[in-house]
């Protein structure tokens, strides 16, 4: 019995889990350079939205996904203009204090919305059981989390290489002031790069709620695994937490199918040996999205 | 605080009801405050709420006059697994709101922060779900009228005894109530003459039961028994069981009630179909007495959803109070209330109960349920039971 391709597909598919909840975090702290540890509570916003909108119009799972995006890309676009853009310029420790003061009101305010009790989604039957291909079973809703990451890193790599949005969110990134200088409105993209970002988490948290559950405590309960991958993938990169996700995905995965009793601290071993061989992240080995065209403005500048 | 304020306000108008018979002499003697102390806010507010419906519907059934008193709740919040927030409660509750018994306690915490200051005071405990073994020992004033976790989980692994599995594998959270589970099934396993051939023990906060439930599937045993944490982890094992297809190998799962608790097959559904459990109250229980309970349960807390056995316990917890005050004639203190209760039984929704005479500690049937489809709903259909049953572990 050889449990190894089937053990490899589902730690690929749980870090693709992995990815999809964090990148938006990624975005939001990493290129943004804020410490935005309210990330779950989009996360959470777009769970929340997916179920409401699946329960109260019976619209079906898929379709709810794209609104579960916009629902918390809005909250984040608002959040951000009324809130989170006074902190840009702050202490790392006060964006801190603030989001996760923020966090805390969220679970407040869905407990008050939606109670305290787990909610559920409903998947269609195309993406239930199991499907076996060349004699390993492989889960269909897991299939379709790997699909949803291609498709999601290939869309946000172009949005940000190829666009003109992307260059001005990087030029944004990369030196404000300057940015600014060219008569680039900075605030408004940093807004609607924020918005993308919450969107993303909104996005990724109605992916999960099949896997991770859903209930006020969601904001909160998965902050280290999102943590985990921004931080171990290195913030601001696509690729980083990309790779990250899936090495803590397989070695996850494998570690509690090998080493059950040591289920818990794989993870955590794992980060501590990566963050000691690569302490800017996975993704800094190469050029990393953020530091691209303009980083050579900003070595002029030193 | 509104729901704080909206029981406060049944009382007072139970109260205001029951005046007129108390006559305009009522004084504070013929009042027995009791204070309550549930989680009404954080992650298990959901069980607050249960509790303190079962209380509220009691109350409306029956009054709030009872052995010439009048009795008077005050609620207070413990927001779960806190046993600092349980000892300040609980303090404010004896000092300063002087009441006269003590209830509720959800969480083994809770009424062990409690029970020290309980024995002091000499104050009635009724402890309506803490389930750990043994804690009625904590003081001489407790008693319990819920469930302890070996009591409901010993009879899953004489269940699984008798149907002939040969290979039963444990799978519980690494956390003490999971070790307690997992040491109860295998000592019911063990009872009924069979052997547990693997146990395994998983991270109580587990995003992704995956591999677990592979290493399972991969050993192809014959059941299964599960002790989780309620909430994700539970729902999301059960699920995984079912996406996997172990069930449709031929692999029964088995657990304790709160595994497939009403409220929790309603997230489940149908991947939940066919699990077995061993607890001490199912919504389909078949007695005159239960499809009362649940048709008003349903009728005032249709936001709440079903009743599960939290609200049952809570009720219950009531109606021990109502049952030791008409035995000592109004005398609501500790002592006296023990002892009027102390090898005292009653009807519950659940079936027949009793307080152990010795430990104050509650003996009851465990059923045996699998969940069914019935109706529109998924049920724990009650299939098995082991009547008399008695927190084995404090035996032990």
């Amino acid at each position: 019995m050889n449990a190894l391709p089937g053990l490899l597909f589902d730690g690929l598919a749980y870090g693709s889990l992995l990815f999809l909840v964090s990148i938006g975090l990624s975005i939001t702290m990493g290129l943004m350079n804020f410490i935005n540890l309210a990330h779950g509570a989009f996360a959470m916003i777009g769970g929340y939205a997916s179920v409401w909108f699946s329960h109260r119009f019976g619209m079906p799972f898929l379709a709810t996904l794209p609104l579960a995006f916009a629902v918390a890309g809005l909250a984040g676009l608002i959040a951000e203009r009324v809130l989170f853009r006074h902190l840009y310029r702050a202490s790392h420790l006060d964006q801190v204090l603030f989001t996760v003061g923020f966090v805390f009101s969220s679970i407040a305010a869905a407990t008050y919305l939606f109670g305290s009790a787990q909610q559920s989604v409903s998947l269609p039957a195309a993406l239930q059981g199991q499907v076996q291909v060349m004699g390993v079973d492989l889960g269909r809703y897991r299939l379709f989390l790997i699909g949803a990451v291609v498709v999601l890193s290939a869309g946000l790599g172009l949005l940000m290489t190829r666009t003109r949005f992307g260059a001005q969110v990087r030029a944004a990134v990369d030196n404000r002031d300057a940015a600014e200088g060219l008569g680039l409105n900075v605030g408004l993209v940093f807004s609607l790069c924020f918005g993308l970002g919450t969107g993303m988490a909104g996005l990724g948290g109605a992916l999960g709620v099949e896997v991770l559950g859903l209930d006020p405590g969601f904001a909160l309960k998965y902050m280290v695994y999102f943590l985990l991958v921004v931080v171990v993938g290195g913030a601001g990169t696509l690729s980083g937490p990309l790779v990250a996700s899936m090495l803590l995905g397989v070695c996850d995965v494998a570690g509690k199918y090998y080493l059950p009793q040591a289920g818990a601290f794989i993870i955590y071993v794992l980060m501590i040996v990566l963050l000691l061989a690569f302490p800017k992240g996975l993704g800094l080995g190469r050029p990393s999205l953020s530091r691209l065209p303009l980083s050579i403005l900003v070595r002029r500048r030193a | 605080m509104i729901r704080r304020s909206f029981l406060a306000g049944c009382t007072a108008i139970a109260t205001l009801a029951a005046m007129p018979s108390a006559g305009p002499a009522a004084a504070a003697a013929d009042t027995v405050k009791v204070g309550v102390l549930l989680p009404l806010s954080g992650p298990f507010s959901q069980y607050g709420r249960q509790m303190q419906n079962g209380i509220a519907l009691f109350l409306k059934q029956h009054g709030t006059s009872v052995a010439g008193k009048t009795i008077e709740l005050v609620v207070k919040d413990d927001g779960g697994i806190a046993p600092d927030r349980a000892r300040r409660a609980v303090q404010d509750l004896i000092v300063r709101d002087k009441v006269d018994v003590l209830a509720g306690f959800t969480f083994t915490a809770s009424a062990m922060a409690a029970a020290p200051m309980a024995k002091e005071a000499r104050k009635a405990m009724i402890v309506m779900n803490a389930s750990s073994s043994g804690i009625t020992a904590a003081s001489p004033y407790m008693i319990r009228v819920g469930q302890t976790l070996p009591q409901i989980t010993e009879p899953a692994g004489r269940y699984a005894a008798g149907q002939g599995f040969r290979s039963i594998y444990t799978v519980v959270a690494d956390v003490t109530a999971g070790h307690d589970a997992e040491a109860a099934f295998i000592r019911g396993v063990e009872a009924g003459g069979g052997k547990v051939s693997g146990s395994l023990r998983v991270p109580a906060q587990n995003p992704d039961f995956a591999p677990f439930v592979q290493r399972i599937k991969d050993a192809k045993p014959d059941a299964v028994f599960a002790w989780l944490p309620p909430g994700e982890a539970a729902i999301g094992f059960i699920k995984e069981f079912d996406q996997r297809g172990l069930a449709a190998q031929g692999i029964t799962m088995l657990g304790t009630g709160d595994l497939t608790d009403e409220l929790t097959i309603m997230q489940t559904g149908d991947a939940g179909l066919g699990v077995v459990t061993t607890g001490h109250y199912s919504m389909a229980h078949p007695s005159a007495m239960n499809t009362e309970f649940v048709a008003s349960y349903l009728a005032d807390y249709p936001q709440d959803k079903w009743p599960n056995f939290l609200s049952v316990s809570a009720y219950d917890g009531m109606a021990a109070l109502y049952l030791g005050l008409e035995k000592t004639g109004g005398d609501a203190s500790g002592p006296a209330l023990a002892g009027a209760l102390a090898g005292a039984s009653f009807e519950s929704p659940r079936g027949p109960i009793r307080i152990d005479a010795a430990t104050r500690d509650i003996v009851q049937t465990v059923y045996v349920r699998k969940v069914e489809r019935v109706g529109e709903r998924l049920m724990n259909v009650e299939i098995h039971e082991f009547p008399e049953s008695r927190d084995t572990a404090a035996a032990h």
